[in-house]
């Protein structure tokens, strides 16, 4: 990779040529020795801290409660069979797709919208929007969980004043589920707002303007038009977005600590649950290891979606 | 008679031109009456923290009148945890590790990206993608493993071991976010820098930071971000109050058993928040603009 070093060797003299190509491959040699020297701080802390405590999970997952005894896939079978953990699944994958979804449509409105307004007003607007992500997700449930609180929920005031009863909201399992849920949406449609927003600025009027002329209307341009030029970016966001959402912790430990009735578990709250409070670490693991697929089935088109984007930009 | 037809014509022309710039008018007002109401809703939590804040115990209990109103204002929560000495302490542990951890994650990152940017050797494509593949681990994936391994290297119930940690989580976008902006800088300035004579680091420091500042600004506020809200590590694996940061620290000083003194829990919360919004407030733009580039380009 000498690119923008090569020099028109044939001008040189022949005796020299050869020199020349000494020092030109010892520089190549070097540059990439240089590079890998420069790249040596990321490749540590990622084999130290990302893949070696990946194999170690595998390990570990494998042992016993004491970590005495390898057990194999014990302690995988024993979750599968715990209702708890059945209910873990369920909530988590609930959980993760209802949030996707409502913030992805609740996201793609407010990016129309955003772009219907004028661009000098989109700033302020833009800021007031984005408020919810940028507080501390940990810091904005606790508000949450006060608002929610039995004895002085401030939404039960207001469902009061409308003369509707007293609900709640995290003492039963389904009103708690929801709850965990909505406040994911509120947390998260602010992302998907302005990736959005950007992607639809990125859209070329021209094709707004062919589609008019041909006489499409708004429906047919959102279908023919906007979705498909957003499609790669719809794809890459919501995929990007299930990683997190399926892999959330904050909101569910806050909010509910998994209950009632361990029916607002995921996967990240459960393993918490065994691996560090009851102390069960192999338990824990092989619990986030369940985790796993579906991540890396989310990892896989995600990458796939960036590198066919990376090619339409190049191209 | 063509005169006529011509005159009707520029006028089903005009009013038409004058329907499109109502219909116009509609869809704007429209946008920002629906946008308000979206305003309003996202921020109904933020509003109450504040509120909250601002009451007395007394005032909470009481439960009199709307609760989303402060009758007797007072400073007394703020007060308490700016002279409440643990809570110093959570703040001071949040700033020591945040600043390590953006220092440390931009050093790696940046010289990680001007390396896969530029110097291809063996392996760096495949580097690329492993790093992307990274981003996508969450925390909660590998906590209990580094447990045991904060456990052995003897890092538990220390700070110390987020500093350790949270870089993991910060430098993969980083990384990524930097090689999108170095290899947008043209190769003849590189060019231009060796002919000079210039060095590979004289080159990235000199050329490839300037250039690339407003990447570096974007890459700073996501390490900042992950750095000070991050909650299922500290949680985990700190549990002394000397040693906690904010998110944790907040929620395990600020709620004893059954007792939730929530006046003081929502001033917590803001003036936890503050860094934060302070920061978004003013870089904003930076951050947004990295961000969507990162997806848009990689």
């Amino acid at each position: 990779m000498a690119d923008g070093t090569s020099v028109p060797i044939d001008v040189i003299a022949p005796a020299r040529v050869r020199a020349r190509r000494n020092t030109m491959q010892r520089f190549a040699q070097r540059r990439s020795t240089t590079g890998f020297l420069l790249c040596l701080p990321l490749i540590l802390l990622i084999a130290a801290f990302v893949i070696y405590p990946a194999f170690y999970a595998i390990y570990l997952s494998m042992l016993n409660k004491k970590m005495t005894a390898f057990v194999g896939l014990g302690n995988f079978q024993f979750l599968l069979k715990r209702h708890t953990f059945q209910l873990v699944i369920f909530q988590s994958c609930l959980f993760a797709v209802t949030s996707v979804v409502l913030k992805a449509v609740i996201g793609f409105i407010l990016a129309h919208l955003m772009h219907n307004i004028p661009g000098k007003n989109q700033r302020i607007w833009r800021g007031l929007l984005l408020v919810p992500w940028v507080i501390p997700l940990a810091l904005s449930t606790l508000t949450w969980w006060w608002m929610f609180d039995p004895s002085y929920s401030a939404f039960n005031w207001v469902l009061n004043q409308f003369g509707i009863a007293n609900v709640p909201w995290l003492g039963v399992g389904w009103t708690a589920r929801f709850c965990t849920i909505a406040v994911n949406v509120w947390y998260g449609t602010p992302f998907f707002m302005i990736m959005y927003l950007a992607a639809l600025k990125s859209v070329p009027e021209q094709l707004y303007e062919a589609a008019a002329i041909d006489g499409a209307n708004t429906i047919q341009k959102l279908f023919f038009v906007t979705l498909p030029m957003m499609r790669n970016i719809i794809a890459i966001t919501v995929l990007f977005s299930l990683i997190v959402t399926f892999a959330d912790f904050d909101i569910v430990r806050i909010l509910t600590a998994g209950g009632p009735q361990d029916m607002t578990h995921v996967f990240a709250t459960y393993a918490f649950q065994i691996g560090i409070q009851s102390g069960d670490i192999p338990l824990g693991a092989a619990d986030s290891l369940f985790m796993f697929p579906i991540l890396a089935f989310a990892a896989f088109f995600v990458l796939r979606g960036v590198t066919r984007r990376t090619k339409e930009i190049a191209a | 008679m063509s005169t006529t037809v011509a005159e009707r014509r520029i006028a089903v022309a005009a009013q038409r031109k004058h329907s499109l710039h109502r219909s116009r008018m509609w869809a704007l007002w429209g946008s920002y009456i629906a946008l308000s109401v979206f305003v309003v809703m996202f921020l109904v939590p933020p509003f109450y923290t504040l509120m909250t804040s601002l009451k007395s115990s007394a005032e909470i209990s009481a439960q009199t009148g709307s609760p989303w109103l402060v009758r007797h204002p007072t400073l007394e929560n703020f007060w308490y945890l700016i002279t409440y000495p643990n809570f110093q302490r959570y703040y001071l542990n949040s700033i020591i590790v945040t600043i390590l951890t953006v220092v440390v994650s931009m050093v790696i990152s940046v010289l990680a990206a001007f390396s896969l940017s530029r110097m291809g050797f063996w392996g760096s494509q495949t580097l690329s993608t492993g790093v992307f593949l990274t981003y996508l681990v969450p925390p909660s994936l590998l906590f209990i493993p580094l447990f045991q391994i904060i456990g052995q290297i003897g890092l538990i119930n220390n700070f110390w071991c987020l500093v350790l940690l949270y870089p993991t989580l910060a430098v993969p976008f980083c990384t990524w976010i930097m090689i999108g902006y170095f290899s947008s800088i043209p190769k003849e300035l590189d060019e231009a820098a060796l002919i000079d004579g210039a060095g590979y680091l004289q080159m990235l420091w000199k050329i490839f930071i300037p250039v690339a500042m407003p990447g570096i600004i974007a890459a700073t506020i996501f390490a900042f971000t992950v750095s000070w809200g991050a909650f299922l590590y500290p949680l985990a694996y700190l549990y002394t109050s000397n040693q906690m940061v904010l998110t944790v620290g907040i929620i395990s000083d600020l709620i004893r058993g059954d007792v939730f003194q929530w006046g003081k829990i929502m001033a917590a919360c803001l003036l936890a928040s503050l860094p934060p919004i302070v920061i978004y407030a003013f870089l904003m733009d930076y951050y947004v603009a990295g961000l969507t580039a990162g997806a848009t380009k990689g």
